[in-house]
């Protein structure tokens, strides 16, 4: 047993109104520079869709994430050690950036700037690659947004694998849910495995996966590896990028931009202990429908005296273990077995977990006739097919997804049999497994939502790291001359070494 | 002038090649990249770039087996002087062939298709339009070695980069006679590596570096980088059977 120790996220769908802050929160911080015009740590998509960049859950297309080979090992599906290797002066698998789609600006100048003319003046586009004028716009980074297109476009959503999908595409039965994405941030990222100059690397002390920009060549594998497509290629400084979880932010305490300014309160962040040499074993289970029970092995119990013991041995300071026992990500991913992984069967036990929507129930135009499952409507006949989310949560097993959306009605019920009724009605939350005091927590941190309850976020303990006496004089400037890299360290042409200490890897 | 071209430039050039690569290495690691165009324009880029490096790095190792190696190991083994150059002509010629037609390739699409264009800075076209005149120039030497095919000009040039590479005086005069398109050739080879660190092309060494440690030094997939300062104690499954018994027997205590 390693216990290490990683902030993850929580999104509950249920409340996600897709109003994109997220998105543009996070673009206007990280990427509205050259070269990453295109990219978005985080977008949001409308489901049912192909998203961004265009069918990237079909893996048989991208060939992102690991596979189990016949013989029983776990390599990236986009090949072994050798085969990666073999790929890099042409990588098969990189998406063209007209996957994802041409950036481009409008003239907006050209609005107060024309003369007189018979037409009203108009701003068009401009690619920002090229500069060049872009007459018409092929795609976007939200080109299917509140199902746009026609629905034989976008109903090759992976998700619709075994689902009669047809009716769907029917206007009285269709139905569309939002998914907001980002890096997973995994216990065992497929970019990190496939970045030949071992330039990507997952932070010990709370599981960040960076990308070092110093170390970057630009051999692209990481692209085609992260089955998410979340790593991204900047053309402009020929490096890779990716959401960094906003590290400055999260070591200080606050939580991630996009988390910080959600509209819909859905985010929450948290710590999560978990056993690291449990790892491989968990990405390697040779059911797909069993990876999502194996990453749930993979998590410690922090109110376990042995875990503790052992997260204090292995380094894990005392105020995150504290706040692993008060992690929202832990309630809701362990405790109440709501939130689930996104496409466990890429192998990559991502940590950005989801709690699939409520949906209107289905039959109720109807005749009136509403599915009922005692007190509760049946969630078989709520209008998002089960099938539909759990193919994109639980590699195609229903019954914990039936199970999650029960507990959601559950908590409907149960509160508005107290609120309204003024009945704590026990019955309610018994038959979905719960009690009613467990509920409530539920109702308080999952709908009311309290900033206090969604970030539980210990800081980063410098101080361990760094001894502040040698830092004393230190004015925060670096003694580097116009380089990029801002760290002081010896070098050829003199130079003192800093006390500045930088993480090392580990065996 | 035969001595500062073939006597000293070489030093120069090698100088510069790696002393500017680790000085950009150790000063500006963030500028060591391939630059890859791939995300821009995928189109035929596969064939174009597969055969422009395959058939490059086959000539480069070529000429560094070719020139460096002594002339007595191919005298032990027994391998003449004019097989050698056969050798040298039909599989450099080959690889010649494969670079010239991928790196012609790489320069049309750089040089029309706008996204690429409009994106590369001057020294990623210079440097390919000389990588390009090497290339030919490499190619029309073969004509001229055919003339002389027992291999003696060739044992020639061997000499003149053995003598240049062990620091002995006179090693121009080995190659004052040459055909003038072997001069050419030399000296645009100089000065591709005096160019080396001040453009993309220093991501050859990152080339053949990186997959070897990734290849034969990197235990499994994962790389985790930690602030510790030393590396923890194992922790075996019986250390943790024997903690769990402990807590159990704590907790009965208390009962």
């Amino acid at each position: 047993m390693r216990v290490r120790a990683q902030i993850g996220m929580v999104l509950n769908l249920d409340k996600c109104i897709g109003c994109h802050t997220c998105s543009v929160t996070c673009k206007n911080v990280w990427t509205s520079r050259d070269g990453v015009e295109y990219a978005w740590f985080n977008n949001v998509e409308t489901k049912p869709g192909t998203g961004y960049p265009t069918d990237w859950e079909n893996q048989k297309r991208w060939n992102g994430g690991w596979k189990r080979t016949r013989s029983g090992k776990l390599i990236p599906r986009q090949g072994s050690k050798w085969r990666i290797v073999a790929n890099i002066f042409a990588n098969p698998d990189l998406p063209a950036i007209d996957d994802y789609y041409e950036p481009f600006d409008f003239d907006y100048e050209h609005l107060a700037n024309a003369p007189e003319m018979t037409a009203f003046p108009t701003a068009r586009p401009r690619s920002k690659i090229t500069g060049e004028r872009i007459e018409k716009i092929e795609k976007g980074p939200n080109w299917e947004e509140i199902l746009g297109g026609e629905f034989s476009k976008r109903s090759k959503d992976y998700n619709f694998e075994g689902v009669q999908k047809e009716i769907y595409g029917e206007y009285e039965n269709t139905f569309m849910m939002y998914l907001p994405r980002l890096c997973e941030h995994c216990l065992n990222p497929a970019c990190a495995a496939s970045c030949p100059s071992g330039a990507i690397y997952k932070r010990e002390e709370d599981g960040i996966v960076l990308i070092d920009q110093d170390k970057c060549r630009g051999w692209r594998m990481c692209v085609s590896g992260c089955p998410y497509k979340k790593v991204y290629y900047n053309w402009s400084t020929g490096k890779s990028e990716k959401c960094t979880l906003c590290y400055p932010r999260i070591e200080s305490g606050n939580p991630t931009v996009c988390s910080e300014t959600c509209v819909g309160r859905i985010r929450y962040l948290g710590v999560m202990l978990y056993d690291a040499d449990k790892i491989e074993e968990a990405a390697n289970v040779p059911s797909e429908q069993k990876l999502y029970d194996a990453q749930l092995d993979v998590f410690l119990d922090p109110n376990d005296p042995v875990v503790i013991e052992a997260a204090r041995a292995d380094g894990v300071p005392e105020e995150w273990i504290k706040s692993a026992q008060q992690s929202p990500i832990w309630k809701m991913a362990m405790e109440w077995k709501v939130a689930f992984p996104l496409h466990p069967e890429y192998r990559t036990l991502p940590m950005v977990w989801y709690i699939p929507p409520l949906s209107p129930i289905q039959n109720a135009a109807e005749a009136g006739a509403i599915g009922m499952d005692g007190a509760m409507p049946d969630v078989k006949s709520l209008r998002i097919p089960l099938r539909y989310l759990a193919n994109m949560l639980t590699a195609g097993d229903e019954a914990p997804i039936a199970t999650a959306l029960e507990r959601m009605l559950a908590m409907r019920s149960y509160m508005r049999a107290k609120t309204v009724d003024g009945v704590r009605d026990e019955g309610i939350a018994a038959r979905v497994g719960l009690s009613g005091r467990v509920i409530e927590d539920m109702y308080k941190i999952m709908a009311l939502a309290d900033y206090e309850d969604r970030f539980v976020i210990p800081t980063t303990h410098r101080e361990q790291v760094e001894d502040a006496y040698d830092l004393r004089v230190g004015t925060g400037f670096t003694d580097c001359n116009g380089c990029s890299t801002g760290i002081s360290k010896g070098s050829l042409f003199g130079g003192s070494k800093r006390p500045l200490k930088m993480p090392q890897e580990v065996q | 002038m035969n001595t500062f071209l073939f006597g000293i430039y070489p030093y120069i050039a090698l100088s510069v090649l790696f002393l500017g690569s680790i000085a950009r290495y150790d000063r500006d690691p963030f500028t060591w990249k391939t630059s890859s165009s791939q995300l821009l324009r995928t189109r035929h880029f596969a064939i174009a770039s597969i055969l422009f490096h395959v058939g490059v790095l086959v000539i480069f190792a070529g000429h560094v087996v070719g020139l460096l190696t002594p002339i007595w190991v191919f005298d032990m083994l027994h391998v003449s002087h004019g097989a050698k150059q056969i050798l040298a002509i039909v599989a450099g010629g080959i690889a010649g062939v494969m670079a010239t037609i991928g790196g012609g390739m790489l320069l049309y699409r750089r040089w029309t298709d706008q996204r690429i264009r409009l994106t590369s800075s001057f020294a990623d076209i210079a440097i390919l339009v000389l990588l390009l005149v090497q290339l030919l120039l490499g190619l029309g030497t073969v004509p001229v070695s055919w003339q002389h095919s027992d291999g003696h000009e060739m044992v020639k040039f061997m000499t003149w980069a053995q003598m240049i590479w062990t620091f002995q005086p006179g090693a121009a005069d080995y190659v004052a006679g040459a055909a003038l398109v072997f001069k050419l050739h030399i000296v645009l080879g100089l000065t591709i590596f005096l160019l080396t660190p001040f453009t993309r092309l220093v991501h050859i060494a990152s080339g053949i570096f990186a997959p070897l440690r990734y290849l034969f030094l990197r235990p499994g997939y994962q790389i985790v980088r930690s602030r510790r300062n030393a590396p923890l104690p194992p922790r075996s499954d019986a250390d943790v059977a024997k903690a769990r018994l402990k807590a159990a027997k704590s907790v009965r205590a208390a009962e």
